[in-house]
């Protein structure tokens, strides 16, 4: 295919030729030299065009970069702040639940000691035989009656540390939500390299500089910043139950 | 019974793994991805899986649909337990053939009841 404009010589010979051929009435020869000159003209006229594509191409790219950056400050770096404000809500509660369980364990945990020690004090003399019968009637329902507190309280304290073991979840959930955040700190600043590097030296940006993060899991639900999202276990039932599960 | 947990972060599977103790499971393996899980799902033995959604390298929804693409896994029965909260994922796990979807944070109560759900529903 011919690239560049043709020389003058070979138009003027066109010409002649596109003349010759009418004058002696060969409509056929001169539709096909037309056709040829038309072509050059096609050829280049779609250089052009490509031109200004890729241009336009450039531009869009550019501009796609700017509004990464737009959407980065106007939307994701105050919904950052939403999500790092959670982090500290969700520590506080698990501390809180921790603590809590921690306070109600120790008094439990205290008495049991103490009545053990003076059942087992008592239990010693018994097997020694230092105890008149009076007394060793009384001890039989102390032992009777710590037996069922001890039940009652060590149930109390299981119950506890299945609060503090559940508790910890925190520790996958804000790492999830940190893990995001850092993300987000990663995308803003190869954004703002990127735009450094087009605006001193004009380079395109390379095509990976929009990050895509759409695709990706978004880890925990933030109350406030997420949308479109499950409240709790019953709206998965619900949703599910919807499902035909 | 054989239960395989799968979570990139350790102390949830710490948490999964004592809670599963206190239900009576003994023998738990662990593995902090789906890539890593593949593999031990593979050379056979695991009853049944729990696995999280968000993890580096192969993801949860992704194990899944390894799984039911492996005609040695198919009828392996999932759990899904994530805090992957957007509906349109909830209803994707779905589709690519979860048993049960627990939202994290969760309760003790609450993972006995689907993993007895799951369990009843294989034996019916």
């Amino acid at each position: 295919m011919t690239d560049k404009q043709p020389s003058a010589d070979a138009r003027i010979e066109q010409a002649r030729a596109l003349l010759a051929a009418l004058e002696r009435g060969d409509d056929e020869s001169a539709d096909r030299i037309l056709d040829d000159i038309g072509r050059v003209r096609e050829t280049l006229m779609f250089q052009e065009v490509g031109k200004l594509t890729r241009q336009l191409h450039d531009t869009l790219a550019n501009f796609s970069l700017d509004e990464r950056i737009a959407d980065l400050t106007e939307n994701e770096i105050p919904d950052a702040k939403e999500r790092l404000n959670y982090v500290i809500t969700m520590t506080e509660q698990a501390a809180n639940t921790t603590l809590n369980a921690v306070e109600s364990i120790l008094p439990f945990a205290e008495s049991l000691r103490e009545q053990s020690n003076e059942l087992s004090a008592q239990w010693q003399r018994f097997r020694q035989r230092e105890m008149p019968y009076e007394e060793f009637k009384s001890l039989t329902q102390d032992l009777a009656q710590y037996f069922d507190v001890s039940a009652g309280h060590l149930q109390t304290i299981q119950h506890s540390l299945t609060e503090v073991l559940m508790a910890q979840g925190f520790q996958d959930l804000t790492g999830q939500i940190i893990r995001r955040v850092i993300k987000l700190v990663q995308d803003l600043e190869h954004s703002l390299v990127e735009l450094i590097r087009i605006s001193g030296r004009r380079f395109k940006p390379s095509g990976d500089s929009v990050p895509e993060t759409k695709s990706e899991p978004l880890g925990p639900a933030v109350p406030g910043v997420d949308k479109n999202t499950v409240q709790n276990q019953d709206d998965v039932d619900s949703l599910l139950s919807s499902l035909g599960f | 019974m054989k239960i395989l947990v799968v979570d990139d972060f350790s102390t949830m599977r710490r948490i999964i793994r004592n809670l599963l103790r206190e239900l009576g499971f003994n023998n738990i393996f662990e593995a902090d991805d789906g890539q890593s899980a593949l593999p031990k799902l593979q050379s056979g033995g695991i009853d049944f899986l729990i696995t999280d959604w968000n993890m580096p390298g192969m993801t949860g929804i992704d194990l899944l649909r390894a799984v039911r693409a492996d005609p040695n896994l198919a009828q392996l029965p999932v759990l899904m337990v994530t805090a992957e909260a957007k509906r349109d994922q909830i209803v994707e796990a779905a589709q690519a053939g979860v048993n049960g979807y627990v939202i994290k944070p969760f309760t003790a109560a609450t993972l006995q009841e689907k993993i007895e759900k799951i369990f009843e529903r294989l034996e019916a």
